[in-house]
């Protein structure tokens, strides 16, 4: 299969591969797809004060695309608000990477991992305050 | 030998240089010597090989057939095709049942697919999990309307060899014919068609160093087996194959064939030994690799092993100087693993992370030192990466995670 050279660059030189505390309150941490289904993307916001991720790691399981894809969205993430990053949309992933139609899947997982690490992030902070309500 | 005459062999018949070429069973370049062979008959020597017996004796050796019983087909889709439709046609009117299994070549199970659709009853044997079939199950699946028993001899991607004496036995002692696609094992195996009691065969040309485009089927003369052309034309090949053979192609495939038969025990015992280097190298530098089909009963040539926490087409990726095939189908729409994986029961995270090396003439020992290196690299690298690995190493049972399937 012949690999777009943004996809190639991104698999060769991951950006932002690692993990955060899943324990913090500021992380988000979202696991999406399955083995069986050969992806496994888990992608890892920080969120600071003003609700603005500014920093995110991944880690995948999957094919050149699938990394490729994570890799992007962390690059993309970075600096935007939950809000903006929760616009990201898989056709922008698909044709910044160029990927082809049966890679499609990878870009959706992608937007679906942003999505998971921003609502685990915000059931982090529901719990957190409600917490704190009863502790107060 | 074939390496002191041509020095710059595998740099020069092989792909690319830098490239190591590692998938065998995909296909295999034309030997040198083969190629000698056949030029002439471009040009000079324009016969007709209906009329010149050296080829079919040459591939009648290697299996023990008698020249006569040799038809030259395309190759082995070809002559798979042919023996089961060609069988099941001529005798639809007495028996209708044929036997088979699931890790076949696709042409086989598509044949037989057809077939169903046409009246015909198909069983399709299980495999155990170590990729052979069982031999009581074969025995109780015959029945009275059983036609032919259809059974690969060597399966190309987990490389097991199926007990053909034993399914040659039990197909004789029932009156049932006996299909081998043997396409991955001439000049792999012995094979003697008389001793495994096998009625019909079917040889390729591009798997054992001959020219692509050719590729036989030996079909038995006594107890003679009948089937219906699947060409209709000028009878030649017996009636049964019809159009003019492509000489030069046919010269090849029978100097090939005499070739891989002289050098079988060498060149086995070469390669074995390769494919242990090969194996201990990586098991001994990575943990969690499981080979995947039997252990003993395979061809020296085929190591197919499962990298757990990696997915194959991504590794392929980080590996991408090594020709080597993946059992993940990341690329196809279905997104399913390979068949052949999944009917030994290997689970479907496992069955994504294979690689099937394969070994063959032109494999050195530099060859496969530089290849473990580089996929124990890539392998370590994808680890890391690895969101399935990270949770290994914690403890987390993979199994205990209720994923999202997509």
């Amino acid at each position: 299969m012949a690999y777009s050279k943004k996809v190639i660059d991104h698999y060769e030189k991951p950006r932002n591969v690692g993990s955060f505390d899943k324990e913090e309150t500021n992380i988000g941490t979202g696991l999406v797809g399955a083995p069986a289904c050969g992806d496994v993307m888990k992608l890892q916001i920080k969120v600071n004060d003003q609700g603005v991720i500014e920093d995110a790691k991944f880690k995948t399981f999957g094919c050149g695309s699938a990394i490729a894809s994570s890799s992007l969205v962390t690059e993309w993430v970075k600096g935007k608000t939950l809000e903006q990053a929760a616009c990201i949309r898989n056709t922008e992933i698909a044709h910044h990477l160029a990927l082809p139609p049966v890679k499609i899947h990878c870009s959706i997982l992608a937007e679906d991992a942003i999505k998971a690490a921003i609502e685990d992030y915000r059931a982090k902070q529901a719990s957190a305050s409600l917490t704190g309500k009863v502790v107060a | 030998m074939v390496r002191s005459m041509f020095p710059n062999l595998h740099a020069s018949v092989l792909m690319p240089a830098e490239q190591i070429y590692l998938d065998y069973q995909a296909t295999t370049p034309c030997d040198p010597r083969v190629l000698e062979k056949m030029l002439p008959y471009f040009s000079g020597i324009f016969g007709n090989p209906h009329s010149r017996n050296h080829p079919h004796g040459w591939m009648a050796d290697v299996i023990k057939a008698d020249e006569r019983e040799i038809i030259f087909t395309s190759g082995a889709t070809e002559s798979n095709n042919m023996a089961i439709k060609g069988v099941a046609y001529f005798y639809q009117n007495q028996k209708k049942h044929i036997i088979t299994c699931v890790t076949e070549h696709k042409c086989v199970l598509d044949s037989c697919r057809r077939l169903e659709q046409q009246g015909f009853q198909m069983t399709y044997l299980p495999v155990q999990a170590n990729g052979l079939i069982d031999l009581q199950t074969l025995r109780d699946a015959i029945t009275d309307s059983t036609l032919l028993v259809s059974i690969m001899a060597v399966n190309n991607e987990i490389g097991v060899i199926q007990p053909l004496y034993e399914i040659g036995k039990i197909c004789r002692e029932k009156g049932v014919f006996f299909h081998t696609d043997a396409a991955q094992a001439v000049g792999k195996i012995a094979l003697d068609v008389n001793e495994m009691n096998i009625d019909l065969l079917s040889i390729s040309g591009h798997k054992v160093y001959g020219p692509k485009g050719i590729g036989a089927l030996f079909v038995r003369r006594k107890p003679r087996v009948r089937m219906n052309a699947l060409t209709s034309g000028g009878g030649q090949e017996r009636g049964m194959r019809s159009g003019t053979l492509p000489t030069p192609l046919c010269v090849g495939l029978g100097e090939a064939c005499a070739l891989a038969f002289q050098e079988m025990a060498t060149e086995s015992e070469r390669i074995y030994k390769l494919n242990q280097r090969l194996y201990n190298g990586l098991t001994q530098r990575l943990s969690h690799v499981y080979l995947n089909g039997d252990a003993v009963h395979r061809i020296p040539g085929n190591l197919n092993l499962s990298f757990a926490y990696v997915e194959g087409e991504g590794l392929m990726m980080g590996i991408k100087d090594l020709s080597v095939s993946s059992g993940s189908a990341c690329t196809s729409s279905s997104l399913e693993p390979s068949y052949v994986l999944r009917a030994l029961g290997v689970e479907e995270e496992l069955a994504h992370t294979s690689i099937r090396f394969g070994i063959g003439r032109f494999t050195t020992k530099e060859e496969i030192d530089i290849a473990i290196d580089k996929v124990v690299g890539a392998v370590e690298r994808l680890r890391e990466m690895s969101p399935l690995w990270e949770m290994a190493q914690e403890g987390i049972d993979l199994k205990s995670i209720q994923w999202a399937a997509h």
